[in-house]
């Protein structure tokens, strides 16, 4: 399982890179191998308010749809509108495939997420 | 929960990098390399699949023939030696109590071959109604392994580890003691995939060796080992049902669309009153295939609607590997069931639209 640094991370496995006030939010490695094959990727609508802990997409493996929850409160700047044609991008890179660009609206959020190593360590637990 | 059984090819799956789940109580395989890799490898060349746990209950007696034509829709008296049949189990109001194939030893002496999920309310059902019928069950799940090699190139594989002609099983047909690199096996040329292939029983201590020289053998030749992902992905393409999406005891054979294997014109069975009273009456519901026109994935237990009005619901749907298509079957009332016929999938907050389509997704590739 690969992780990245400069990232932060949740324990339902998505991670956020902080941009000034704005955020990146894609799932980790070990999310999309726990996923398998992705084919289908349904994204939140821009302008889209959102806290810490909603549903903001949904990911479709061949076997089952799983919800993605967004890590911090934001509102929904940009979808990856890539994901749409190609969902498997995500599999094939998930840190470089991000799937929603949020502008923060709660910082304090930001808090309860992991560093790298701190999901490290989670994930060997979870494992 | 008490942990799953393991079958005897646990180990080989672990060795071959299966990614192994609880299935109906037994530690099985989702999938090895990927499920649509498998897949395709099973429409293209072959896969193997273990499927242990399905269950077998051996009727013995000299009225075997009877009680089995009495417990099933399907017709047991004009069936051969070595004959293997598909048929459903009906309770008196016409629901299933699961689907089964039947392979017929002798008069006296048949094979049923039932659900992993069914097998102790199977097991039940059929010892409820021997009646008085002269026979003996016997309920031998957890004494055999089973096997199930899938795919245009099964034959030739298979071939290369046995000296018993493969093409004197026909369709549908069974050999018993064909040895498989020496193994003591019963074959029957049948399947859940839509491909030619066989489904292949044997002793406990037999499975693994014979796991893995089919495999070898199939190295060349794009063989791989295929998990219950893809198993389910391949049989719904071929209009092949599961019991507890398209059959249950809520539904009956008809409405599921399976009335083929429904002989109304045996003298008697479990359930052919009330079938008989639902086919004069006309099916109000039944199973449709249909395919999404908007974006998404129907999944088993969505809502399925009319102008917002729900009409059904989703048996089975997939993103189908083979036709690059969103599809899915779907028990709706019966005046949406004719091709062509605009309905709606509520996908979480969504209501996609979406036509009725035929439910021959793909052609099966038998050999017969």
């Amino acid at each position: 399982m690969e992780t990245k640094s400069g990232l932060l991370y949740s324990d339902d496995h998505e991670w956020v890179r902080v941009e000034g006030g704005k955020a990146y939010i894609g799932i980790t490695d070990y999310a999309q191998h726990a996923l398998g094959e992705i084919v289908y990727v349904e994204l939140p609508a821009v302008g889209d308010e959102l806290n810490a802990g909603d549903v903001f997409g949904v990911i479709e493996s061949v076997k089952a749809a799983s919800d993605s929850y967004l890590p911090v409160s934001g509102t929904v700047l940009e979808v990856n509108e890539a994901l749409s044609d190609s969902p498997q991008l995500i599999n094939e890179d998930p840190y470089e495939n991000w799937i929603v660009l949020v502008e923060i609206t709660d910082k304090a959020t930001l808090d309860n997420l992991m560093n790298e190593q701190e999901y490290k360590d989670f994930c060997s637990k979870e494992a | 929960m008490s942990d799953p059984k393991k079958t005897s090819l646990y180990n080989a799956h672990g060795r071959y990098g299966g990614k192994v789940i609880d299935f109906a109580g037994w530690a099985l395989p989702v999938q090895y390399e990927g499920i649509t890799a498998e897949h395709e490898a099973v429409r293209n060349n072959a896969g193997i699949f273990d499927v242990s746990h399905m269950g077998e209950v051996e009727v013995r007696g000299n009225h075997a023939m009877e009680f089995v034509q009495n417990l099933v829709t399907n017709d047991v008296s004009v069936m051969n030696e070595n004959q293997v049949i598909y048929c459903l189990m009906c309770y008196p109001h016409g629901g299933i109590v699961d689907d089964l194939l039947v392979y017929k030893h002798t008069n006296d002496f048949y094979m049923l071959v039932i659900n992993a999920s069914n097998v102790e309310k199977d097991f039940q059902w059929m010892k409820e109604n021997i009646g008085s019928y002269d026979v003996e069950l016997r309920n031998i799940s957890e004494d055999v392994s089973e096997v199930a090699l899938q795919g245009p190139k099964a034959q030739e594989v298979l071939q290369e580890l046995t000296d018993t002609d493969l093409n004197e099983i026909a369709f549908f047909y069974f050999k018993k003691d064909v040895k498989i690199d020496g193994r003591s096996c019963l074959v029957s040329r049948t399947g859940y995939t839509g491909e030619d292939g066989f489904e292949i029983y044997m002793k406990h201590g037999d499975a693994e060796h014979v796991w893995d020289k089919i495999l070898e053998a199939g190295k060349d030749k794009g063989v791989m080992p295929a998990g219950l992902g893809c198993r389910d992905t391949l049989r719904f393409e071929a209009n092949l049902p599961l019991y507890g999406n398209e059959l249950s005891s809520e539904i009956t054979p008809l409405e599921a669309g399976f009335g083929m294997f429904v002989k109304l014109n045996k003298p008697y069975f479990i359930g052919k009153e009330a079938l008989e009273k639902q086919k004069a009456s006309g099916l109000k519901r039944k199973i449709v295939g249909f395919e999404l026109e908007g974006p998404g994935i129907a999944r088993h237990g969505y809502d399925v609607l009319s102008n917002g009005k729900n009409i059904g619901f989703v048996t089975t749907g997939y993103s189908s590997p083979t036709l690059k298509k969103n599809i899915g079957l779907a028990m709706v009332d019966i005046e949406y069931a004719e091709l062509g016929t605009p309905i709606e999938v509520q996908i979480r907050k969504n209501a996609v639209k979406a036509k009725v389509i035929s439910r021959k997704f793909y052609n099966k590739n038998y050999r017969k």
